[in-house]
Parts: C-alpha cells; structure tokens; sequence
C-alpha cells in the first residue's frame, strides 16, 4: 500500500507545485484573490456533491431498480430534483457572489496608480489624480515607470487601467481578480496585498503577437519602503557622461525612450530613468542584466515577436555593449 | 384566456409570460447600463435606479401571477395530468395550460433573480 500511496504522490507533485508561487490563485495574498480562492473552493465542493448525487441516482435507476416508476414519483424528482433545488442554490450563490463585489470595490486608502496596456508592455504612472470613466484618457503626469507595479502592503491601491491600442487585461492572479484595460474608456481596480513579496503579472486578454510576453512584476512592500521608493522613482537619473549615453542619443533611441536628466524624452516605448532598477526588462520576460539588455537591443524582435521596437544589431557589438552598459547603471 | 366560460390557449397566451421576463430584463440592463455604464460617479447613490426597478418589478411579478394563476387553474379543472400525446383539441389545451404554467414559473424565478442586485448594489461600483 505504501509504494503506492508514494507513487500517486510522486505522480501529484508536478501538479500540485503548480499551484504554488508568485502567479498563482491557489496561493493568495490579497483580499480579493482569498475570496475568489473560498469561492472557488465552495463552488468545487458543491459541483462535486452534486455530481456524486446525480451519478448515484444514475447508477441507482440502471442497477439497482430496473422497474418503472409511477408517474407521480417521476414527476416529483423533476420538481424537486430538477426545478426547486437548483433554483434554490443557483439563487444562494448568485447572491452571495452578488455581495462580495462591492465590498471588494470600496473606495482604496492607499496610492492611486495609472496602468497603461500597451501593445505589449504596460506604462506605469505614480502619484497621479483621476477617475474612471468612459470616453476618458488615463490621467497624464506623475512618476513614470515600466513593467514594474510597487505597491504598499495592507493598504487598498487603486490602479486606473486604460489602453492607447486594443483591450488588454491586468491580472495579478495572487492579489486580484483581473480587469480590461480599454481604449477611450479607465476602469479601476483595487489591489489590497496582504504579504509582502513579489508577484507575477500577466495580460488576460488576446491582444497580439506578443500577449503572452507581456507580463509584468507586483512588489509588494512596506509603507515606508513604498514611500522611499517613490521618492527615488520621482528623481532624474544619476547620468555620468558616458559613450553609452552618447551612442543612446546618436542612435535615436531618444525618439522612442524618455532618460530624465538627459536630451531622451520620446514617449513611445518605456521610461528607461531607472531600468537598472527593475527586476526585469521587456515586460517581465528577462531579468535586467547588461547581457540581456545587449541582447535586446540587438534583436528585440527575436526574443518578443512582435514588439515595435526596431533591430539595431546593425550597430557593432562594442557599441550595443556600451548602450547596455550605461542603461545598466540607470538605477 | 377565457372565452365564454371556455380556455383558448394558443401561442401568445403561452409565451405571456416569458414576454414580460423578456421586457423585465430589457428595462432592468437598460436602465443600470443608462445609469452605470459611463463608469463615473461610481460611488454616488442609485436609488432612483433601484426603486424604478423594484416597481417594474412588482408589476412583472403580479402579471406572471396571474398567469401562473390561471394556467394553474385551468390545468387542475381537466384533472391536471401530463400526457399530451394525443391529437385531439382537449390534449392540445392541456398541452398549452401546462406549458404556459411551467413557462410562468421560469419566468418567475428569472425576474426574481434579475431583481437580486437591487438588494445588493447601492451604487455602481
């Protein structure tokens, strides 16, 4: 019996890990995604009793009694079996769902942040002031950033979610359920982490080549440490003269990338003032290394399909090192 | 429908009640989509909404029950029964009171459900 009960096990491992770490809703740490995991849960337990009750009647009428039954009796388990029971629970849980949305949906006493979807990244914008709305734009101004959302811990952040493209969807599985990010329209969403950590964050919504690469890190931490961050965040970058920061200009990538504390202002792609800082580059899909920012700039195509931002692997390898080496110390 | 002391079901009679389900519905997403759909003012009281809806609502429960009220009575005056095999006028009127009766009650759970966020939502959030 032993190796058996081990070899199920072992058998199970892979599946049940699964269901473990950073981007996972069986394993929450927020107020919303506890709740959706309790109803998940309650929702299976029901599904499975329901299921065990209609295959045992199924197994009892073709085995154990194989007679007719009178009319009467096979009318009253279609009333009763059929009509009055799943009316009533469907209405029990239709209420109950119906009354977890607006507590979830209270007004946030934390910080109020601006997420832009974008074909296939997402903008971030601290510290701003605004509402949701249809026929609206995201609020413009705050702390600029990219693919990274800090958050503090306990606290109820509202994220304004809005999109200059197609309809993206914000997911954060660990923390909350997810919300659309839709042209010409801000939908908000609160998040209220319980723990500390980093989470995982992915586009719920087809939305090209590259949705799947657009991921995105939650850094959930302390007020203080929220606070301290932002103060950083809100600083031009610490720019030394550099041939790095020279070939970034000479090549256009000023066009596209905003660096404070240089000529770089374009505004199509990612903020780049403190990329070194992040945890990942390209939406979540590599960590931030010299190497991978190199590679990247090389051929950004090859490692995300579908990503706007022009090849430059016609530039020699010294001179993409350079960039990357100064991008590196953008911290 | 009775004419002359005598039931006439026919099709509209049948599909009373799933009319007025139908028109419940339509007025109820209407009116909260009217109300918040624009996604503003989402924590500005909707009581208006709530009421307008609630009184839509009695009205659409007390015409099904009637219905109900009346398909049942019908129904149980023949003895009730649900064999409707038989190609005769009098199996085709039992047929009808018996569907119109099952169809109203439906259509009764659904505007009840339908009506459940009422109770719930006290803005649009």
């Amino acid at each position: 019996m032993r190796p058996r009960i081990s070899a199920i096990s072992a058998l199970m491992l892979p599946v049940l890990s699964g269901c473990k770490g950073a981007q996972s809703a069986f394993d929450p740490a927020g107020v919303e995604s506890e709740r959706v995991l309790q109803l998940f849960w309650i929702m299976l337990a029901g599904g499975t009793a329901i299921w065990a009750v209609v295959i045992g009647l199924s197994f009892y009428a073709s085995r154990g009694k194989t007679g007719p039954y009178s009319d009467r009796s096979g009318v009253r388990l279609i009333i009763w079996g059929g009509c009055v029971f799943p009316t009533v629970v469907l209405a029990g849980l239709l209420y109950w769902g119906l009354e977890i949305m607006p507590e979830l949906r209270r007004p946030g006493d934390g910080p109020t942040i601006a997420v832009s979807g974008e074909r296939f990244w997402w903008r971030v914008a601290y510290a701003v002031e605004g509402e949701p709305g249809v026929v609206r734009d995201l609020p413009r101004g705050g702390i600029p950033s990219a693919n990274e959302i800090w958050i503090p811990v306990d606290k109820r952040t509202e994220i304004l979610l809005s999109s200059p493209d197609v309809i993206h969807s914000f997911w954060v599985p660990s923390i909350a359920g997810k919300m659309d990010a839709i042209p010409g329209r801000v939908n908000r969403l609160v998040l209220e982490p319980t723990e500390t950590g980093v989470f995982n964050g992915a586009c719920a919504e087809y939305c090209g080549t590259a949705h799947a690469l657009m991921g995105f890190r939650v850094v959930v931490v302390p007020e203080d440490e929220f606070e301290a961050y932002l103060e950083a965040q809100a600083q031009p970058a610490a720019v030394t003269d550099s041939p790095g920061l020279e070939l970034f200009l000479q090549n256009g990538c000023a066009a596209c990338h905003t660096v404070r504390g240089t000529p770089a202002d374009g505004d199509v792609g990612p903020d780049l003032t403190h990329v070194a800082s992040r945890l990942s580059i390209a939406a979540g899909i590599l960590p931030t290394t010299v190497e991978n920012l190199a590679a990247f700039i090389a051929s950004p195509d090859h490692l995300k399909p579908g990503v706007e931002m022009p090849a430059f692997g016609v530039l020699p390898e010294d001179q993409i090192a350079r960039i990357a080496a100064w991008l590196g110390t953008l911290e | 429908m009775q004419v002359f002391g005598k039931t006439q079901d026919n099709l509209w009679t049948l599909i009373a009640a799933p009319t007025i389900w139908g028109f419940h519905f339509l007025f109820s997403y209407f009116l909260a989509a009217y109300r918040c759909a624009p996604n503003a003012d989402i924590f500005k009281d909707i009581g208006g909404t709530r009421v307008a809806i609630a009184g839509v609502t009695i009205v659409c429960l007390l015409l099904i029950l009637l219905i109900l009220r009346r398909a049942w009575r019908e129904w149980r005056a023949e003895g009730g029964g649900y064999q409707n095999a038989k190609d005769t006028p009098e199996a085709r009127e039992r047929f009808l009171e018996f569907s119109t009766l099952l169809l109203a009650l439906l259509s009764l759970a659904a505007v009840l459900f339908e009506t459940m966020p009422i109770f719930v939502f006290w803005d649009c959030r």
